[in-house]
């Protein structure tokens, strides 16, 4: 079993939401691991479909880079529609 | 509790004062109470705590199967059997979930494993007690799952994310598990009189081990100041098994049952149940491997490894086989260059 990759799942809930990762698992293949994505994720209707991809293929951001990737936005209130007050008087803004 | 007497390797909490400059830094995320995740610096200690207590709590739900499992068979209904088999697979569910939140931190998930059968790891004392009638389980779900989910709901805010996310996910299933063995025992005590007799003597049996199960007295826990001030503790033992008590003491009262202990007493000016000597000597026994069922429990779990060996490898020789064949249609297919991408 240490020789089965790791697998992430994400799941496409019944309401036409993106597909949302709910966990990892193990499996040998992509094949086997959609079934057991579907018995250990998806036991109560939770999803109308299932992705799997192995751990390894996902380029995933370092913590390390945290401020430098997304502190610049922080600062950046004015892309916030709440930045401009409006008055009380004009309506459908 | 699914998790009891963890160490910390901490004998004693240290002040701010005490802890390196990293040290301060990670304690200060946690006060802030921001998540930790994996790729996140982290203390060595909070890294093999974690793996400690998340790995005990995978191995609680891997080997509490066994308990109920030993019924599934022998349910009274098709109704109620399958009701048990889908209570029993969440838990194998509820396993893998920790698992693989325990190998977030780094470790495999088949040395936990080993770990687990060569008896070098604890699971929760719970389950080392036997199923003896069909009213057990009842009471397992009842008092069992509800001290579970005691525990678990305010482990959902715990300070390492994949650990708090399948926290989440767990108790979404453990309601439908305490309110099955509810509704099996007011079965029973609506029953015959010898049913309602089976529901009384499964309580008498599981109210003890039930309780005990949120680990000793908080005087003799040296770790839980370390694992509250790390955040993968939120209520000490003592705190969550009164509410524990308070809570199911009704329960019982509504089923008409009467919980063994003769020293159980309101306490109006405290607003909680004061409750007899808890038999800690019968905890330690058990905790230690010699409750009634461990070696049964060990030796169930390693059967059941040695049985599956030859599925795994033949679901591994399949995938070795589609992926060569996949290759050599790749390689012949008629505009193919034979390179694989
Ligand atoms: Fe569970
Ligand atoms: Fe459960």
């Amino acid at each position: 079993m240490n020789d089965w990759p790791l697998w992430e799942v994400f799941i496409r809930s019944q309401h036409g939401l993106a597909h949302k990762h709910v966990g990892s698992l193990h499996a040998p293949d992509g094949e086997m691991a959609l079934r057991n994505a579907r018995d250990i994720y998806t036991r109560r209707g939770e999803g109308s479909s299932i992705w799997v991809v192995r751990s390894t293929d996902i380029l995933a951001s370092s913590p390390d880079e945290k401020e430098a990737l997304f502190s610049p936005s922080i600062s950046k209130v004015y892309r916030h529609p709440t930045f401009f007050p409006m008055p009380d008087e004009v309506k459908h803004l | 509790m699914y998790t009891q007497l963890v160490d910390t390797e901490a004998k004693r909490l240290r002040s701010r004062s005490e802890l390196s400059e990293p040290e301060q830094l990670f304690q200060a995320r946690l006060d802030a109470e921001q998540k930790i995740e994996p790729g996140d610096d982290m203390p060595e200690a909070y890294r093999r705590t974690l793996i400690r207590q998340i790995s005990q709590h995978a191995h609680s739900e891997w080997v509490g199967m066994l308990p109920e499992g030993n019924w599934i068979t022998r349910a009274p209904t098709l109704a109620r059997k399958c009701i048990l088999l889908a209570k029993v697979q969440d838990e194998g569910g509820h396993a893998l979930y920790l698992y693989a939140a325990a190998e977030t931190l780094g470790v495999a998930r088949e040395t936990l494993i080993e770990e687990l059968h060569a008896g070098n790891a604890k699971y929760s004392s719970i389950f080392n007690y036997p199923t003896l009638t069909w009213a057990d389980v009842g009471a397992i779900g009842w008092l069992v799952d509800g001290a579970a989910i005691m525990n678990q709901i305010p482990l959902c805010r715990c300070s390492y994310g994949p650990y708090a996310r399948a926290m989440v996910r767990i108790c979404k299933e453990e309601s439908f598990h305490q309110r099955q063995g509810y509704d099996l025992m007011l079965a029973l005590c609506r029953g015959a009189p010898e049913q309602k007799q089976m529901a009384q003597d499964a309580l008498d049996r599981w109210w003890w081990p039930a309780v005990m199960m949120f680990g000793p007295p908080d005087e003799s826990s040296p770790h839980t100041a370390q694992s509250k001030a790390w955040r993968i503790k939120l209520y000490t033992n003592d705190e969550l098994r009164q509410k524990f008590i308070d809570q199911s003491v009704p329960q019982a009262d509504y089923l008409g049952l009467k919980v063994p202990d003769a020293a159980l007493k309101w306490n109006e000016a405290s607003g909680h149940y004061d409750f007899g000597t808890i038999p800690w000597d019968e905890f330690f026994r058990v905790v230690q491997g010699d409750g009634p069922c461990n070696r049964d429990r060990l030796d169930t779990r390693r059967e059941a490894w040695e049985g599956g060996r030859w599925v795994r490898e033949a679901a591994t020789a399949h995938a070795v086989k589609t992926a060569a064949r996949r290759r050599d249609t790749h390689a012949t297919a008629p505009g193919s260059n034979g390179v694989s991408p």
